[in-house]
C-alpha cells in the first residue's frame, strides 16, 4: 500500500477528511518550497500536490499560470524538482503527488520520469491533459512503480466516462467543482451538491473536490459530501507575493489553518 | 496506405494525433464527433453547406495560370489555386462556415475561436454574423498589432476580440485562452478550431471541410490540361490549407507534394517555426506531433514574419505523411517570403498573404529546375491586404540594414537609412 492509499485508509478509520494543498514547486524558491511543504504538513495536510511547471498550462487560471512561469524563470526542471522532493523526504513522510501536464513528462519519457519520481519518494501523478483514454502505457508504468495515477472528473463527465476513469485510475478521484479553469470562487455552481453526490455514490475510489475552494464553509460543504478537499490557487497566490519568507509563512498559516480545520472534525 | 483510413477511431494518424484534452472537454469532443459523423451523412446538411459555399464563400475558387511567373522562372507551368478570392480572403472560411453550421445543429449559441493572422478570426466572425451567433475571438497582442486591419474587420462583423497578453502573445497563447474559455463555457459554446490541429475530431473535421480545395483543383486541372498536376505546393502552419490541397491527391502516386514551413530568420538561428526541421515528438493543444520545444519539454518560442505560420505544433496528419515520405517538407525564410510577396504582386497583379508567400517562394525555387511540361500548383491560401504594414516595416528594415552596410567601411557604424528610401 503506498502512502496515498495508507492516508485514505487511516482517514476512513478515524472518520476524518483529507486536506490536500497544491503548490507550485520551486516558488518562491527551492529551499522555501521544502519549508512550505513541512509547514503545510504541520497545518494538517494529509497529501500534497507539487506542481511541476509547464509553459502552456491551458487549464489553469492566472494565478497558477503566473506560478508556473515563475518556476520556469527560476530554472525548475526535473533535476531541481526531484532534488526538492528528496529534501522533503529526509524530513517528512507526507504523501506527494506530481501535478502537471503531459508534455514535459512525455518529453523526458514517462517511464524514466516515473522511475525518478518513485526513487525520489513521490507517491502519485496527475496529468491534466492526459485523459484516461490516452493513459494505457502510463497506467502500466504507474502500476509497476506503485505510483497512484489520479484522474480528474468534471461536472460534464458522463456515467459512461466515470466508469472508464474508475477502471484506469488509482488513489482517488479528483472532482473539479465546476466547468472552468483553476482559481478562487465565492460559491459553488448551482447543481454542485447533487453532481458530486452522484460521483461519490458511483466511485470505488475516494473522491476529493478541488478548483475554486478558498473558504472554510466551502470546505465544510465538501467534507459533508466527499472524502477530502484540494486548495490550490488561494495558497499559490500567497507564495507569489514579494515579502520576507517569514511573513509569507505567516500568511500561509492564516489562510490554511481555518481551511484545514473542518477536515479534522469527526465526519460520520 | 489508404488515406481514408486515417484518423482511426482513436483520432490517430499513425502514432500522431489523439485526444489529449482536459477531462471537462472530453464529453464535448465526443458530442462533436457524434454530431459531425451524423451530419456528414445528412443530405440536407450537405446541401446547405454546398449552397453557402457557392453563394456566401464564392466557390469554386479559380485555378489560375500564372503566365508571367511561368515565363520568368522558365520551367514548370505554374498554376495558382485562388483561395485568396474566397469571401473574407482566405481558405479559412471553408472550415469556419462548416463548423458554424455544425454548431447550429448542435444547438450551440456561442462561437469562440483563436486566430493568428486574423484570417480564421475574420472568417469565423463572418460565419457567426451570418447565422446570428455570439462570437468571441482570442488573438495574441503581438498578432493584433501586426494584423491590425483584420482586428477591425472582426469588430465590424460583430465579434468581440480578446487580446491575449500571456506567453509570447501569439497564436499558441491565443489557443490557450480559447481553451480556457471553452472549458468554462462548455455548455453553450462551440470552439471553431482553425487549423488541422487540436484534439480529435478537429484535425479530421478541418481537413474534411478543406479538402474541397484539392477536389476542385483536380477537376479544374483535368479541364485545362487533361491530366493531373505533377507538383502541389502549400504553406504549413497548422496545415489546414495544405492538407486541404493535398488530401485528394494522396492516393495518386504521380502527384508530388511539398509543404513549406516558416523558416523565420533561418532554421539554424533557432528563430523559426519549422517543426519538421527542429521539432521533436510532443503533445501540445490536444495532439501528438512534431513540437518545437526545449529538451525539458517546455514549448519553445517561435518566430515567423507571418502570424499564421508562427506556431510550435504541426497538424498530426502532416506528421504522419512526413514520416512516410509521401509529402516532402521544406521551409522558406522571412526574407524569401518577402521576396516572393513582391514578385507575385508585380508579375501577376496578385498580392499574396505572407503565409502563402512561403509557398510562392518554394515554387519560384522549384519551377526553374523542372521541364516546361511539368504542372505545378501553388495553393494561394490567402490575400495579402492584411500584411501591408508588416511588409512596409520589414522593407524599411531591409533598406536600413543595406544603408548601414553601405556606410560600414567608412565609419564602422553607419546612420540608419530613411524608411522612405525602400520604395
Amino acid at each position: 500500500m503506498n502512502r496515498i492509499d495508507a492516508a485514505f485508509a487511516r482517514l476512513k478509520e478515524s472518520k476524518k477528511k483529507a486536506f490536500i494543498p497544491y503548490i507550485a514547486a520551486g516558488v518562491p524558491g527551492r529551499d522555501e518550497t521544502v519549508e512550505i511543504v513541512l509547514e503545510l504538513e504541520r497545518l494538517g495536510a494529509d497529501i500534497i500536490e507539487l506542481g511541476y511547471p509547464f509553459s502552456d498550462p491551458m487549464a489553469d487560471g492566472v494565478v497558477n499560470q503566473t506560478a508556473a512561469n515563475r518556476a520556469l524563470d527560476l530554472g525548475v526542471d526535473a533535476d531541481a524538482y526531484f532534488a526538492m522532493v528528496a529534501a522533503i523526504r529526509k524530513r517528512s513522510q507526507v504523501p506527494l503527488i506530481v501535478f502537471s501536464y503531459l508534455n514535459p513528462i512525455f518529453k523526458l519519457g514517462i517511464d524514466a520520469f516515473a522511475r525518478r519520481a518513485k526513487a525520489a519518494g513521490m507517491d502519485g501523478m496527475l496529468l491534466v491533459d492526459m485523459p484516461v483514454e490516452e493513459s494505457e502505457d502510463t497506467q502500466a508504468i504507474c502500476k509497476r512503480e506503485d505510483l497512484s495515477l489520479i484522474f480528474l472528473v468534471a461536472p460534464t463527465t458522463t456515467r459512461e466516462r466515470l466508469d472508464k476513469v474508475l477502471a484506469g485510475g488509482t488513489g482517488f478521484l479528483y472532482y473539479i467543482s465546476r466547468t472552468g479553469i483553476t482559481g478562487e470562487q465565492d460559491a459553488f455552481q448551482k447543481d454542485f451538491e447533487s453532481k458530486v453526490a452522484a460521483i461519490k455514490k458511483g466511485s470505488r475510489l475516494p473522491v476529493v473536490v478541488g478548483f475554486g475552494i478558498s473558504k472554510p464553509d466551502q470546505v465544510r460543504t465538501v467534507c459533508g459530501l466527499t472524502d477530502g478537499v484540494v486548495v490550490g490557487s488561494a495558497l499559490v497566490r500567497r507564495t507569489l507575493e514579494k515579502k520576507p519568507f517569514a511573513d509569507m509563512l505567516a500568511d500561509i498559516r492564516t489562510l490554511i489553518a481555518p481551511l484545514a480545520a473542518p477536515t479534522k472534525e469527526t465526519w460520520n | 496506405m489508404d488515406p481514408r483510413q486515417f484518423p482511426d477511431k482513436w483520432g490517430r494518424f499513425g502514432q500522431f494525433g489523439g485526444k489529449y484534452a482536459p477531462e471537462v472537454l472530453m464529453p464535448a469532443l465526443e458530442e462533436l464527433e457524434t454530431h459531425y459523423l451524423a451530419l456528414r451523412e445528412n443530405p440536407a446538411f450537405l446541401a446547405e453547406l454546398d449552397l453557402h459555399l457557392k453563394e456566401f464563400v464564392g466557390r469554386p475558387s479559380p485555378l489560375y495560370f500564372a503566365e508571367r511567373m511561368t515565363r520568368k522562372f522558365g520551367g514548370a507551368k505554374i498554376y495558382l489555386k485562388r483561395e485568396d478570392l474566397n469571401h473574407t480572403g482566405a481558405h479559412k472560411i471553408n472550415n469556419s462556415l462548416g463548423q458554424v453550421l455544425i454548431a447550429r445543429h448542435m444547438g450551440k449559441k456561442r462561437i469562440i475561436a483563436e486566430t493568428g493572422a486574423g484570417q480564421h478570426g475574420v472568417a469565423t466572425a463572418a460565419a457567426a454574423a451570418k447565422f446570428d451567433m455570439e462570437c468571441v475571438i482570442y488573438m495574441g497582442r503581438v498578432d493584433m498589432e501586426r494584423q491590425a486591419p483584420n482586428v477591425q474587420r472582426m469588430l465590424l462583423l460583430g465579434a468581440t476580440v480578446v487580446p491575449v497578453e500571456s506567453g509570447s502573445r501569439t497564436l499558441k497563447d491565443a489557443i490557450n485562452e480559447a481553451i480556457r474559455d471553452w472549458v468554462t463555457n462548455i455548455d453553450r459554446t462551440h470552439y471553431v478550431f482553425g487549423s488541422a490541429l487540436g484534439p480529435h475530431p478537429y484535425p479530421r473535421i478541418v481537413r474534411d471541410f478543406q479538402k474541397i480545395i484539392g477536389e476542385e483543383t483536380e477537376r479544374q486541372m483535368m479541364e485545362k490540361e487533361k491530366r493531373l498536376p505533377d507538383y502541389l505546393v502549400a504553406c504549413v502552419g497548422g496545415g489546414s490549407n495544405a492538407i486541404g490541397m493535398f488530401y485528394n491527391f494522396l492516393d495518386k502516386p504521380s502527384v508530388k507534394m511539398i509543404g513549406v514551413e516558416a523558416g523565420g530568420h533561418g532554421v539554424l538561428t533557432g528563430m523559426h517555426a519549422a517543426r519538421f526541421a527542429g521539432g521533436t515528438l510532443g503533445v501540445l493543444h490536444g495532439a501528438k506531433s512534431y513540437v518545437l520545444q526545449t529538451p525539458q519539454g517546455q514549448i519553445a518560442e517561435t518566430h515567423s514574419i507571418s502570424a499564421g505560420l508562427d506556431y510550435a505544433n504541426v497538424g498530426p496528419e502532416h506528421a504522419m505523411y512526413r514520416d512516410s515520405g509521401r509529402i516532402t517538407y521544406t521551409s522558406a525564410t522571412d526574407a524569401e517570403a518577402l521576396e516572393a510577396f513582391g514578385q507575385l504582386s508585380r508579375l501577376e497583379g496578385i498580392i499574396p498573404a505572407l503565409e502563402s508567400s512561403h509557398a510562392i517562394s518554394e515554387a519560384m525555387r522549384l519551377a526553374p529546375t523542372l521541364p516546361k511540361d511539368t504542372l505545378l500548383v501553388v495553393n494561394l491560401s490567402g490575400r495579402g491586404d492584411k500584411d501591408m504594414s508588416t511588409v512596409q516595416a520589414a522593407m524599411a528594415e531591409v533598406a536600413a540594414a543595406k544603408a548601414a552596410e553601405a556606410a560600414k567601411p567608412a565609419s564602422g557604424k553607419g546612420p540608419s537609412g530613411s524608411p522612405g528610401a525602400c520604395a
